[in-house]
């Protein structure tokens, strides 16, 4: 296939999903599709943003539900209406912040401050290796949590109640835009000459400190910008739910993005994005069914009640870890290229 | 004495729960050093214990149901690491990992099916959970018992290791798993044996801390699972005795903090203590360093 | 002739055990100079302390007359330092190896260690990071194509060099054993250094393929005006190739000087045959 008849197509299939997402909000508004659309996008970042830093740079870093809290916290807080202020921080007086952001400014913000706890975090922590690395981030995001929640912050984070009112985005296509700028933008980075690098020091790091990379630093590039990343998506999830509170953000949301990552395949950002939207999809939609009992006639299916839709879920899961440990796509990455590849080989198989 | 009045039945707590996360540290301590695995599901093979214990409890007596849980926590154990964890031995670290992660995703949930979410009391078993008073503070007779069994189960683990054929063998594949291998030391053997000895452990541990807590849900392990392993951490990963030690400190500060009135923090004080511990003395109290050879 | 690399008093100890002993050695510009000792005598460990990845437990080492590694025993090494020469330094100037390499000093690994995710282009380009202009915003935006061309044109020149621009797209840990060495040389050389250290280049080779290696490690040396220091096992190709040769055995230096001098001193024989000391 000649280049740009592949770039034709590849912005087409663009258009096409964004088209999608619009009509979507049209003829289905309060659908289940709309909400794992809007979910799958949200976790579709903060899956990149993590692959970015466990996939390509090899920190095993377990810190995203932390980052993703910063996020949230940050977004929810400089955009509740002056108006509002006092029905939400009913029990702070108000609290102490008496302007409203734009939303745009505060995302980014949001992004700003999650990199600033990471540059400030990574300082002492990147020195850890692997596990130890996971145990730290993990330790920093409940530290983050219980921070988020003391009385003594309460006329800024509300304590542990709510943060609610703040403005959302009213239609998938916005979500979808942002989204797609991130994983843009991410993907730019991997494609350049620090993408490079950050393979480099995954492959082999005295190897790629022999080639002269600075291993400080560009770890700690690599995991600032993953918070900031991370930060954005956690700001989108508030905007998502329409309500922050700090305890969901434990590390079971972590496990989860860590889990998409490695179905979608630990080293493909595409693999990240179709995990995202299959394990939403999974676990908010499609297996719904095994929480209802169900009748065939009089006989009533067994086990299915509250619940076994989990179970389901983590069983398939296990599987995916088991057996298929390389995940949707590995370490490759989506392309016509490898599409033809696959028809063509088809094609000769079955003429054989 | 007022001081003591007042910082007594903290002390006391911190003790009793230094105990209990001990328990559980040295499930994860065994299996780090022999593994290098990160077992995140320990916390919950502990929680499952939890529960097996209500449900047993309410159908057989206690005499019959404590053995129950241990022998059924130790089998959960046990076919979690051939299920879960064998296939992947020669995987990458992080992808064994990554199986703990899902197979803790799949005992909680499993967990939350069973239950319909709902926390449940635990039953109270006679002579461990009386009251008792101790210089003038009342607390549950398990404050006391935990350090003790725990100390006694400890100090006879140590002397299993160090004269017993699977602890040389255990001692042997935590330094060289590849040459003990080679060795003919029946590794699969020694590895089942190490989580049979972690989970039996945790069903004792739990057995311990839900007398004092009363009730058990789903997501209950987290919080004592990632203090145990903060605590084997702190005193070196693969050292028992760090373990122990680690956890009672834990158990102990964390109950300070508590006193001085600072109870959101108490669980990220214990991060924190990790965080410093790791980059202070990454290798822990009584941890061993090791290099990477070029 | 311009010393290069000079090595004074370097000692390296591990725990109790003295890996490298008091090894003093010079390099000079343009020279191909060859360490040379039986198994285990510390020939890698003295590359790694040359290249930052070990850092020395005592002694000097200056590049270009420029004090690259000093240090004296500290902390614990203090009482159980062993070799010598304890007391005559007194500064601890220690840099980590990619400040090393940026300073002109490449090598390459005994037991190869490519970038196994990486095809042989991207092996070489990556290594060619660290003489960027560009920051991580400029990169991520394309806006440093200039850059980036020059930089593939670059790493596209140095594998024709080395042979291997015929398979280019391919996985490095894919090729056979021998291009992987030449493939490791391309990425030293994309690091653009004035001394390069070659561990073990021909090992695995057949006698054709060192003759190769020879006229290949000259001919790399005037084009892109290099010193070099190598490890290696093939006496023929040490002789053939040595300006000036050191031996090490246990750590210690026990000969050195020209090809035609090493191989008549009774103390290298010695030590390659292995004798009995009786007293």
């Amino acid at each position: 296939m000649k280049k740009t008849t592949k770039n034709i197509i590849y912005i087409a299939l663009l258009l096409l999903i964004f088209a999608l997402s619009y009509v979507v909000d049209i003829i289905a508004p309060y659908s289940m599709l709309v909400t794992v659309l809007r979910k799958g996008a949200v976790y579709a970042l903060v899956a990149v943003s993590m692959n970015l830093l466990n996939g390509f740079t090899g920190l095993f870093s377990l810190g995203q539900a932390g980052f993703m809290l910063l996020g949230a916290y940050t977004y929810a807080i400089f955009t509740i209406p002056t108006a509002v202020r006092e029905s939400v921080y009913y029990y702070y007086e108000g609290g102490i912040i008496n302007f409203q952001m734009n939303m745009i400014l505060a995302m980014l913000l949001a992004g700003v401050v999650a990199a600033i706890f990471a540059y400030l975090i990574g300082l002492p922590v990147l020195k850890l290796k692997s596990d130890y690395l996971a145990i730290a981030t993990l330790g920093f995001a409940e530290i983050v949590r219980a921070l988020a929640q003391w009385d003594g912050f309460g006329k800024i984070t509300n304590g542990s109640n709510l943060l609610k009112k703040f403005p959302v985005l009213d239609n998938t296509t916005q979500y979808f835009l942002i989204v797609a700028i991130c994983i843009a933008v991410i993907a730019m980075l991997i494609h350049s000459t620090y993408g490079r690098a950050f393979k480099a020091i995954r492959d082999d790091e005295i190897a790629a400190q022999a080639m002269g990379i600075n291993l400080a630093r560009h770890e700690q590039l690599s995991f600032v910008i993953s918070a900031f990343f991370a930060g954005i998506g956690g700001a989108l999830l508030a905007i998502f739910q329409t309500t922050v509170q700090a305890n969901a953000f434990k590390s079971a949301m972590t496990y989860e993005i860590l889990l998409i990552v490695v179905i979608g395949g630990i080293g493909s950002i595409t693999g990240s994005i179709l995990g995202s939207f299959l394990f939403i999809a999974c676990s908010e939609w499609w297996l719904r069914f095994l929480d209802e009992p169900m009748f065939i006639g009089t006989f009533q299916v067994p086990l299915l009640r509250t619940g076994f839709r989990m179970v389901v879920f983590s069983v398939i899961i296990m599987i995916v870890v088991l057996f298929f440990r390389r995940g949707i796509m590995g370490d490759k990455e989506f392309s016509l290229d490898r599409i033809a590849k696959l028809f063509r080989k088809k094609a000769k198989g079955d003429k054989k | 004495m007022d001081f003591i009045a007042k910082y007594l039945p903290y002390l006391l707590a911190g003790i009793s729960v230094g105990g209990q996360y001990a328990l559980i540290a040295i499930g994860y301590t065994m299996v780090y050093g022999i593994l290098r695995l990160i077992n995140f599901a320990h916390a919950d093979i502990f929680m499952v214990a939890g529960f097996i214990m209500v449900y047993a409890s309410a159908s057989m007596p206690i005499y019959l149901s404590i053995p129950l849980v241990i022998v059924l926590t130790v089998v959960l154990g046990f076919v979690v690491e051939r299920v879960a964890y064998k296939p992947l031995r020669s995987a990458p670290r992080m992808s064994v990992m990554i199986s703990a992660i899902g197979v803790s995703y799949l005992l909680q949930n499993t967990a939350w099916y069973v239950t319909g979410g709902l926390a449940k009391v635990y039953p109270t078993i006679p002579w461990i959970s009386d009251t008792v008073t101790f210089m003038g503070c009342t607390t549950k007779r398990v404050t006391f018992i935990t350090p003790v069994l725990t100390i006694l189960l400890v100090v006879i683990l140590v002397l299993l290791i160090k004269y017993t054929k699977i602890g040389i063998a255990m001692r042997a594949v935590s330094k060289d798993f590849e040459t003990s291998q080679l060795m003919g030391i029946k590794i699969n053997t020694v590895i089942s044996m190490t989580f049979i000895i972690g989970s039996f452990l945790a069903a004792v541990g739990s057995l311990l801390y839900f007398s004092n807590y009363a009730t058990v849900t789903p997501t209950i392990g987290a919080m004592p699972g990632l203090k145990a392993f903060v605590a084997a951490v702190f005193g070196g990963i693969g050292s028992i005795p760090g373990a122990v030690i680690g956890a009672f400190i834990i158990g102990i500060c964390e109950n300070f903090i508590k006193a001085a009135g600072l109870t959101t923090f108490s669980d990220a004080f214990t991060f924190a203590l990790l965080i410093v511990v790791l980059i202070v003395k990454p290798n822990g109290i009584f941890g061993e360093s090791t290099s990477e050879k070029v | 002739m311009r010393n290069v690399l000079s090595l004074k008093d370097v000692t390296m100890q591990f725990g109790g055990v003295v890996a490298v002993n008091n090894l003093s050695m010079d390099v000079n510009e343009g020279e191909i100079v060859s360490l040379i000792g039986p198994n285990g005598a510390g020939k890698t460990t003295v590359f790694n302390v040359i290249t930052g990845v070990y850092e020395a437990t005592n002694g000097r080492i200056l590049f270009n007359e420029e004090v690259m590694l000093e240090n004296y025993p500290k902390g614990k090494m203090k009482k159980l330092y062993k070799g010598e020469n304890a007391g005559v330094y007194k500064k601890s100037v220690v840099k980590l190896p990619d400040k090393i390499t940026k300073m002109g000093i490449a090598r390459t690994f005994q037991n190869i260690r490519l970038f196994k995710s990486m095809t042989v282009f991207e092996n070489v380009l990556v290594a060619m990071h660290l003489r960027r202009k560009s920051n991580v915003f400029t990169a991520t935006f394309k806006l440093n194509m200039k850059e980036e061309k020059a930089m593939r044109e670059k790493a596209l020149e140095l594998l024709c060099e080395v042979g291997l621009e015929d398979v280019k797209d391919e996985l490095a840990t894919s090729l056979p054993y021998g291009k992987q060495r030449r493939l490791e040389i391309a990425r030293a050389l994309a690091t653009q250094p004035t001394l390069l250290l070659l561990d073990e280049p021909a090992a695995g080779m057949n006698p054709q393929e060192t003759d190769e290696l020879t006229a290949f490690i000259k001919h790399i040396r005037d084009k892109f005006n290099l010193t070099v220091l190598l490890i290696e096992h093939h006496m023929n190709l040490v002789m053939d190739i040595s300006d000036r040769i050191y031996v090490i055995d246990f750590g210690k230096l026990i000969s050195s000087g020209t090809p035609e001098v090493v191989q008549a001193d009774q103390r290298v024989i010695d030590a390659y045959l292995g004798v009995t000391e009786d007293e």
